[in-house]
């Protein structure tokens, strides 16, 4: 043992030991409250960030809110289509007692009548608004690369073409073609290039400092998986319905049992779409605001600093997570197409389903 | 006796059954996602020019099987809640 492994040995040891003793010395202030008297919250910190709101709330400094209010347009059968701005219905000002018209927001934000009658509500809320931007930066993206291609035709692209093009061309040859075949996968490709690049924008919007959590709404994945479920069972051929309720391929005692079965993967198969996009960007969200509780709960640059650097890594890997979400959502909406278009294999020919 | 310490530490019945089940969805995960990756580096180092096929795969199949944990984390998610 030469005496220089020696000594960068003994220096791991003594570095390794002066961190876990200063980390002893950080946990008393764990109970410290804070100077306005409320102690920090994590939970409620997440849950205002991860979910929908009626105002867009952009900064917090020094105790007073920053946020832009959304309109809210409610209907009732009484009083018709009321549209008002969310910033009426706030505490403080002149309208102090956080009502108006007959209608409060309760902490959670959740809207409600004082006289207890019905409405619905089709405000613009956060995660619709930024539904609505991803949607105006998709068309400005995709007219600019259209425009371009015409222009350009028959020369090498240039500019955004030339990076938005190699991406449509792999969700055509790649993803679309492969699954449904080249006679029909025209047909659903506006559906699939949609599909894929509206989920990776709000993946990305979702991302960003004062972003909304829009592809972490369960509503926002039913709806995707409903049209998904919707295109696939009313192009559904002959042979894909024949496929549900007399199974090819299998014993005859077995198929009455399997006739259950598959008509619950009917259901199945769009679900899991649903819950796999919700809860892996949820999942991530909660998994970078509870890295930055972290630092709020012990308040020391020893915790802040190793914090601060695992959320940069959680936030490369969510940036690569959306991708591949959005990725995986269209490549199972172009294989269940596939399978829903399908023309007739002989009898014997190996079926294999994804559920 | 365990069971009444944990009910202490953790307040509810139903937060205490959200956070094993959390937790065993997770170690299925890893199990999962740990095998998949074994089993493509190991193929990767049978066949090094389809490495690039290989990756996409994994990638693609570790998705599904986070998919599945993920399922498992929603659901604990909404019985802690109530």
């Amino acid at each position: 043992m030469s005496s220089r492994s020696l000594s960068a040995s003994s220096f791991i040891k003594s570095l390794i030991y002066s961190i876990i003793f200063s980390f002893s010395i950080v946990f008393p202030t764990f109970s410290k409250e804070k100077e306005e008297g409320e102690k920090f919250n994590p939970a409620e910190m997440i849950v205002h960030h991860i979910g929908d709101a009626y105002d867009w709330h952009l900064v917090t400094i020094g105790g007073h809110h920053y946020s832009i209010p959304l309109p809210i347009i409610l209907y009732s059968s009484d009083r018709g289509i009321e549209v008002f701005s969310s910033g009426k219905l706030q505490a403080h000002g002149e309208h102090e007692s956080g009502e108006y018209n007959g209608y409060k927001l309760d902490d959670h934000g959740h809207l409600s009548s004082t006289e207890g009658r019905k409405f619905y509500d089709f405000s613009i809320t956060k995660n619709a608004a930024s539904m609505m931007l991803g949607g105006l930066i998709i068309c400005i993206i995709f007219l600019s690369v259209a425009s371009g291609f015409k222009k350009n035709s028959g020369k090498a692209p240039r500019g955004l073409q030339s990076f938005m093009e190699p991406l449509i061309l792999y969700i055509r040859d790649d993803v679309a073609v492969p699954n449904i075949g080249e006679k029909k996968a025209d047909k659903f490709l506006p559906y699939l290039l949609t599909l894929f690049f509206f989920i990776w924008i709000n993946n990305l919007l979702g991302l960003i400092p004062t972003g909304a959590n829009a592809s972490g709404n369960i509503a926002f994945t039913f709806v995707l998986a409903l049209l998904t479920a919707i295109i696939v069972n009313f192009s559904g051929n002959r042979h894909y319905w024949g496929h549900i309720f007399w199974t090819p391929g299998v014993p005859l005692w077995l198929r009455p049992i399997m006739l259950p079965v598959e008509l619950i993967g009917i259901f199945t198969k769009p679900f899991a779409l649903m819950i796999r996009l919700f809860a892996n960007m949820t999942a991530g969200h909660i998994v970078i605001l509870s890295l930055f509780s972290f630092i709020f709960i012990f308040e020391s640059f020893l915790v802040g600093i190793p914090a601060g650097a695992f959320v940069i890594a959680m936030t490369f890997m969510e940036l690569f997570v959306g991708l591949l979400q959005a990725y995986i959502f269209t490549i199972l909406a172009a294989l269940f197409i596939g399978i829903a278009v399908e023309e007739h294999h002989e009898e014997g020919h190996a079926h294999a389903e994804k559920h | 006796m365990l069971l009444t310490i944990l009910l202490e530490i953790t307040g509810s019945m139903s937060a205490l059954g959200a956070g094993i089940g959390a937790g065993l969805a997770v170690i299925g995960a890893g199990l999962g996602i740990g095998s998949i990756g074994g089993r493509a580096m190991e193929s990767m180092a049978r066949q090094p020019e389809m490495a690039g096929r290989i990756q996409t795969g994994m990638l693609i199949v570790a998705a599904f099987v986070e998919g599945a944990a993920l399922f498992a984390i929603a659901v604990c998610f909404l019985v802690g809640q109530g």
